[in-house]
Order: structure tokens, then C-alpha cells, then sequence
């Protein structure tokens, strides 16, 4: 464990390096802490991966980097910004926007109305409730761009509970991408999706990981092993270990932790 | 198209309706048509369910009241004013209880409309009990006599017309666009940015505005104003309406403000007996028309086309 959570090495690497990074960060439920003393560091521009047994705290975690739970102990810094005081939408303001574990689409409107919310966050029209629609239609064309880049092209007038669950977690995906995040948080965006959609959400995560940071949850190793620089791996809300694929891969606690929960990998 | 030779057809139904059916009876359906579309932008369209909503209804009625009673001010001020007033509270009522949701939210709102009826009950210029009388019809834009109920009628067609218009403008807007994903999904609203009390409080505002304007019209059509329209059973009546019309569609709270009062006069002659009455078709509707009338004559036509 020591030789991968080098401490020379964090020392030696200034905090701008890192475009996320939470230090002796915890949340405790009535005592019960499911997350404790987390010290993340996502480096600018990668893809990490947040990974452990169901329970771990992975999206406990996220929620605290989101504020959608405030922490008991410790600090969130985006960019070096301490971010712990900040709200939800203040923090999605500054670029770190976050999918969620079940997925969140508003199922009673269209793909294009679910991605054009997001688009509407940043364009100063949202209470015009005067206005018929074509106010904001100058953000169709966006919206359009950002539903063809995950495949949904064909799918713009379909409610988003028409579509299935793939196509949903890919509507998830445009409607994220709407703010045009510097760190994006994808909780679990595989979990449950067959082998066929898969492959294809995993191409787009790599897409568009260019010129982002992306910590992602992730169940699926082979999707970790393709997308992801460096792993954290989480246990009982602490983390057990931190390193490359290979490295987490081959530790002997990882293997122990995973023990019982063989089933998730 | 279709769509606009229905809405020329209603109105065409509407303007000559008074020649047929007594105008009294149908500016009371168009007092409720605003208030049950007012009620509607709330739960159907921002997921609040207010259970309170005649504090604005009836509020406004007697404001409207008291300003006709005391002023000379020409009678779609008065109006305006009334409605302007509920708005007001309206924002007061958002402030307190918008970070609230689901029966919490339902039951502040029941606790505020609780308390400003024990206020009006109390005021010196409600007239209590007895209810605010006598309500005079000043002069519309201060030249046109409209004591004439045949007159009136199409002053409130006008009022009435202008509200769901609004209604309709408001549900189909940007705002309106945000207001509905905050339904479907507020956790998913606020990581996009957004903060959704602000939007809420706009909605309660505006729905009690609506609302308002349904009880101020309400006054000027039967000339007085009584504790009954601030009252519980007026807060349950509109979820009824709204309920058994169809929530979430525009047509649904006109249909269902339609249905009810014909029912109640139907009903009236049964007493005590209407109210358990009424439960009863509530109970039915809720169990076999869960969209309401209207969204279910939606859902058979749906069915149909896509055969
Ligand atoms: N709101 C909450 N209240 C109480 N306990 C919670 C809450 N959210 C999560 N927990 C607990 O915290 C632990 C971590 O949960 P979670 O972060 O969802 O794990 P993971 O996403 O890694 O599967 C679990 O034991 C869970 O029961
Ligand atoms: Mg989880």
C-alpha cells in the first residue's frame, strides 16, 4: 500500500495539478460514518475510477463533492477552490456536474426539451415565463449536436420514458455534457445495461474525457482497465489503496476486499 | 390547425352561451375555470399540491370587495387589485414553505389558509359571519355600466380567456420548460445549476395570482364575499375539479370546474348527504379515471390513433 500512495509524491506535486481534491473528507449518518477521511486527489485531464464494494461510500463521496450532503469533516477544493461552503447549483456553476447512480432524465419531456434544461442553465431565460419557447430555440441546434454525439439522433421528440435504459443513461450523458463540465462525475453510468450498450457508452466516455477530468464509479474492471489512469479504491468508506490499474489490480487487500463481493466484478 | 378551429369553436360556444343558460351560473363555472387552472399550474405542472388554495380565492374576493365598497376605482382595477393582493401572499405562503415538499408542503399550506381564515373571520371589514355585502359593479375603464348580468358575463368570458391563455403561456415557456423538469426531477434541476426554490416561488406566486383573480371575479359576480370561499371545503373543492377534469392538461381544469358545479346544484337538494356524495365520486374517479376526464379521452384517442 505504501508504495503506491506515495507521500514524497503527493508533496512534490502542487495542488494546481489536480483539477478535484478532497482532503480528510467524512460524512457520518447518526454516528455512523460512510465516508471517513478521504483524502482524493483526481489529477487535471484524467479519467479516475472510484471503486469498491456495494456500500463503500463511493456515492456518499460524490454526493459530498456535489453538496448535495454537506461533509462532517474536511474540505472540497475544484481547482483549487475550496467548494465545501457552496451550494449544489453554484458548484455545477464553476464546471463540476455529476450523473446519477439510478437514472435521472425528466421522464415527461423530450430528449431535446431534457438536454435544452441543461442548455437553459447558463442562458438567462429561464424565468421568462412570459415567453413562448422559440425564445430559447436559438439552443435547438446545441441541443440537437449534444443528442447526436450519444446517439440519440433519432429519438428528439421521443419523452425520455419512452426510451430504454440505455438510451436514457445516454440522454443522461447529452444532458451532462450541456454544461460543458471541467469534471464530470458519472455514478455507476453502466450499471445494469446489457453487453450492447456498453461498449458504445464506454466510447463515448473516452470521447469525451478529451480536455475534461472524469472521476467515475464503475463496476465493470474492463471498462476501468480501458478509461482509467488511476484507480481509488474504497472500503468501508476509507480508502484501502490507490494506483494504476495494474497495481490495484495485483494488491493483495484489493483482492481480500473483494472477497466478498466477487459477484460485482 | 385542428387546434385552432377548437379553441374558435369554443369561443364562438362561449360568446353565445348566455342566450341559452342562465349568465349568473356560467360566470360562477368561469370564476372556477381560472381557479382550477391556477391550481393546476401548481400540481400538474410544478408537483406542488397546495392544500390551501382558497386562502387566495377567497382573499382576493374580499379585497376586491372592500375596494369596490370604498372607492370609486373602475371595476378591472379593483379586480387586478384583488388578484395582486393573493399574489402577494402567495409569495409570503412560497417563502415559508418552499424548501418543503410532497404533504409537508400540503400541510403548511393548509395551516397558513387555516389561519387567515380565523383573520378574516375576526377583521372589522370582512363583516365576519355575515359576509362582505352589497358589492357594487363599478363602471369597466370607468365608463361602461356592466351591472347588467347579460353584460357582465363577457367581461369575466374576458378575464377568463386572458387567465388560461397565461396558464398556457406560462406551462409552454422557458420558465415553464424548467418549472416541469423540477417536477419530473428537482435533485437533477439543482446539479444542472439551477436553484429550485426560485422557480417554485415564482409558480406559488403566480398560481395565487390566478387564483385571486378566480375569487375577485367571484365577488363582482354575486356581489358579496363570505367566509365559505377562504374556506377548507372551497381549498378541497378545486383539488376535485382539477382531479376529476384531468391534472397536467389545460382542458382537464375547465372540464372538471364544469362538472363539479353542475354536480353540487344537482347534489344540493340532498343536504348533508352531497358532501359524502361528492367523496364518493372522488373515490370513483380516482379509482377508474386516473387521469381525470379529460386525460382519458386523451389516452382513448392516443389508442385509437396508433392502431
Ligand atoms: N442518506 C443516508 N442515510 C443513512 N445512511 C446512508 C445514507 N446514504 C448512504 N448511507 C449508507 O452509507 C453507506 C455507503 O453508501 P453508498 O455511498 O451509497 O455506497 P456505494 O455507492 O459505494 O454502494 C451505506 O452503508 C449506506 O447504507
Ligand atoms: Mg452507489
Amino acid at each position: 500500500m505504501s508504495a503506491i500512495m506515495d507521500t514524497a509524491q503527493i508533496d512534490t506535486t502542487s495542488a494546481q495539478d489536480y483539477a478535484l481534491e478532497t482532503r480528510d473528507l467524512g460524512k457520518s449518518f447518526a454516528g455512523f460514518y460512510a465516508v471517513k477521511g478521504v483524502n482524493l486527489q483526481v489529477r487535471r485531464g484524467s479519467v479516475h475510477a472510484l471503486i469498491g464494494p456495494n456500500g463503500a461510500g463511493k456515492t456518499t463521496c460524490f454526493n459530498l463533492l456535489t453538496k448535495t450532503l454537506s461533509p462532517t469533516t474536511g474540505k472540497v477544493f475544484l481547482e483549487g477552490r475550496d467548494i465545501t461552503r457552496l451550494r449544489t447549483a453554484q458548484v455545477a456553476k464553476l464546471g463540476l456536474v455529476r450523473s446519477f447512480q439510478i437514472s435521472a432524465t425528466f421522464p415527461h419531456l423530450t430528449c431535446l426539451e431534457n438536454v435544452r434544461v441543461a442548455l437553459q442553465s447558463d442562458y438567462g431565460k429561464s424565468f421568462r415565463f412570459w415567453s413562448p419557447i422559440s425564445a430559447v430555440s436559438e439552443l435547438n441546434a446545441r441541443a440537437v449536436e449534444l443528442l447526436e454525439r450519444v446517439g440519440l439522433a433519432n429519438a428528439l421528440d421521443l419523452t425520455a420514458a419512452e426510451l430504454s435504459y440505455g438510451k436514457k443513461r445516454a440522454l443522461e450523458i447529452a444532458t451532462t455534457l450541456a454544461l460543458d463540465p471541467k469534471v464530470l462525475l458519472l455514478d455507476e453510468p453502466t450499471a445494469g445495461m446489457g453487453h450492447e450498450d456498453i461498449e458504445p457508452i464506454t466510447k463515448m466516455i473516452s470521447e469525451v474525457s478529451d480536455g475534461r477530468t472524469i472521476l467515475i464509479v464503475e463496476h465493470n474492471l474492463s471498462v476501468v482497465a480501458t478509461l482509467c489512469e488511476r484507480i481509488t479504491v474504497l472500503q468501508h468508506g476509507e480508502v484501502l489503496t490507490e494506483g494504476t490499474y495494474d497495481e490495484v489490480a495485483n494488491d493483495p487487500d484489493v483482492i481480500t476486499a473483494y472477497m466478498g463481493g466477487v459477484d460485482e466484478l | 390547425m385542428n387546434r385552432l378551429l377548437l379553441i374558435g369553436l369554443l369561443l364562438i360556444v362561449a360568446i353565445a352561451a348566455p342566450f341559452f343558460v342562465y349568465p349568473v351560473l356560467l360566470m360562477t363555472v368561469l370564476c372556477f375555470v381560472i381557479f382550477a387552472s391556477s391550481f393546476n399550474l401548481l400540481l400538474g405542472y410544478a408537483g406542488l399540491l397546495c392544500f390551501g388554495h382558497a386562502m387566495f380565492f377567497g382573499t382576493a374576493a374580499y379585497i376586491t370587495g372592500y375596494v369596490l365598497k370604498t372607492t370609486p376605482i373602475s371595476i378591472e382595477i379593483a379586480i387586478l387589485g384583488g388578484a395582486l393582493f393573493s399574489a402577494a401572499i402567495g409569495y409570503g405562503v412560497a417563502l415559508v414553505s418552499v424548501r418543503r415538499s410532497g404533504i409537508q408542503f400540503a400541510m403548511i399550506t393548509l395551516a397558513i389558509s387555516q389561519f387567515i381564515y380565523f383573520v378574516l373571520l375576526q377583521s372589522e371589514f370582512t363583516g365576519g359571519e355575515d359576509g362582505m355585502q352589497r358589492i357594487p359593479r363599478n363602471d369597466l375603464f370607468g365608463v361602461i355600466d356592466v351591472a347588467d348580468n347579460n353584460a357582465y358575463y363577457y367581461v369575466v368570458l374576458a378575464f377568463a380567456v386572458a387567465a388560461v391563455a397565461l396558464v398556457y403561456r406560462i406551462v409552454h415557456s422557458p420558465y415553464g420548460e424548467v418549472l416541469k423538469a423540477i417536477r419530473d426531477n428537482e435533485p437533477r434541476v439543482e446539479s444542472l445549476g439551477f436553484r429550485p426554490e426560485r422557480y417554485k416561488v415564482l409558480a406559488i406566486t403566480l398560481s395565487a395570482g390566478l387564483a385571486g383573480l378566480g375569487g375577485a371575479l367571484k365577488a363582482t359576480v354575486f356581489q358579496f364575499a363570505t367566509l365559505t370561499d377562504v374556506s377548507w371545503t372551497v381549498s378541497g373543492e378545486v383539488i376535485l375539479m382539477t382531479l376529476m377534469g384531468g391534472l397536467g392538461t389545460l382542458v382537464g381544469p375547465m372540464v372538471g370546474a364544469g362538472l363539479v358545479i353542475w354536480m353540487n346544484d344537482e347534489l344540493s337538494q340532498f343536504g348533508e348527504w352531497s358532501l359524502i356524495a361528492q367523496g364518493a365520486i372522488l373515490l370513483l374517479v380516482i379509482i377508474f379515471f386516473r387521469r381525470g376526464v379529460v386525460g382519458e379521452v386523451q389516452n382513448l384517442v392516443r389508442l385509437v390513433r396508433s392502431r
